[in-house]
């Protein structure tokens, strides 16, 4: 499956989306419009002839200070095909947000959590974007290329042994809230 | 009422006998960072056998232990954590700082990794190198011996 039999798919399955290859040496690579995302991913993972059935990995690029500023990076594997593609979305600066595909590949989840941590762009309805890799009190988002690397600041030394029961009953309640019990996106 | 067999007889002080006992069965705790730990295990294995300097038995709990050899870099986030494992071990307690991204963040100049494990912990050896070879840390462990031999049990007042 090359990449203008893919390009060619998604744009007639979604109007006006207007969809780009890439330049990649190691596999196809397609650049989306970030409000077209939801639903070329929604068809990539869907459409018969493509069955792009594993989310492998999210990630993310900082063009500091060219403009758009970041580039959200997304590879997919067809395993029934099989066939690689690589989805690549823009953001500007200002208003770096992307939908989120936790519903659509349910590996999204923790993958966009990593992203949000290390470079600060939001994942819209994800619904749980908590720190995974940094400590849950951290400030700022480190890869971005505008961080302090080298910051000095005294290490934490101290945290509570446990939480008390009305918090872990407050942190029940609220994860309830927020995510609508169970979290299991349908196929 | 007579022995006819001469029972030898050895005089020391307290301070001397708890020394010499403290010093010749370090029970080191189980801290393994990074690759540190590689060279650290290598010590403890049948090639480098620190047990032929009597601390050879590592523990899964810091309630049985009285080193903490921290081997490798301590991020920020793992801080609490280190310090609280060496809260939970009893009294006397040694901590070496292995390698020099615990003694001093070596390459690791970041936003994520602690400057040295001294800020956490007190700690009574630095071992150089990166990583140090077991050798090293053998002799930084003779180091710790030495020191453990001359501590005072009692401090005079004034």
């Amino acid at each position: 499956m090359d990449i203008a039999t893919i390009i060619t798919a998604i744009n007639a399955a979604v109007p006006g989306a207007d969809i780009q290859p890439g330049t990649a040496a190691d596999r196809p690579t397609a650049v989306v419009p970030r409000e077209y995302l939801l639903d070329t991913a929604r068809v990539l993972r869907d459409d018969p002839s493509l069955r792009f059935d594993v989310l492998t990995e999210v990630t993310a690029v900082d063009w500091w200070p060219t403009e758009p500023r970041f580039e959200v990076v997304y590879h997919l594997v067809a395993t029934s095909v099989p066939a690689t593609l690589r989805l690549k979305v823009s953001l500007p600066r200002d208003d770096a947000r992307v939908a989120s595909l936790h519903t659509i590949w349910p590996s999204a989840d923790w993958l966009e959590r990593e992203v949000w941590d290390l470079f600060g762009i939001v994942f819209e309805q994800h619904g749980d974007l908590r720190r995974l890799l940094m400590p849950e009190d951290w400030e700022g988002h480190p890869l971005r290329k505008d961080y302090p690397v080298q910051i000095a600041m005294k290490p934490k030394v101290y945290e509570p042994l446990q939480l008390t029961e009305q918090e872990f009953r407050a942190n029940i309640v609220a994860d309830r809230d927020v995510r609508g019990g169970p979290h299991l996106p349908g196929r | 009422m007579a022995f006819d067999v001469e029972i030898p007889v050895l005089t020391t002080t307290v301070e001397k006998m708890v020394n010499w006992a403290r010093m010749s069965s370090i029970w080191p705790v189980t801290f393994g960072l990074a690759c540190c730990a590689i060279e650290m295990m290598s010590m403890s294995s049948s090639r480098y056998d620190i047990a032929r300097f009597g601390a050879e038995v590592f523990r899964g709990s810091p309630r049985q232990s009285d080193l903490m050899i921290v081997a490798g870099r301590l991020s920020r986030k793992m801080a609490p954590a280190l310090r609280r494992i060496y809260d939970q071990m009893p009294e006397p307690k040694w901590v070496i700082s292995m390698g020099a991204c615990a003694s001093a963040g070596g390459v690791f100049d970041n936003y994520a990794i602690v400057q040295g494990v001294d800020q956490i912990v007190p700690v009574d050896v630095f071992v150089p190198g990166c990583p140090p070879r077991p050798e090293s840390l053998i002799y930084g462990i003779i180091q710790l011996q030495k020191k453990i031999g001359a501590s005072k049990l009692v401090v005079k007042a004034g």
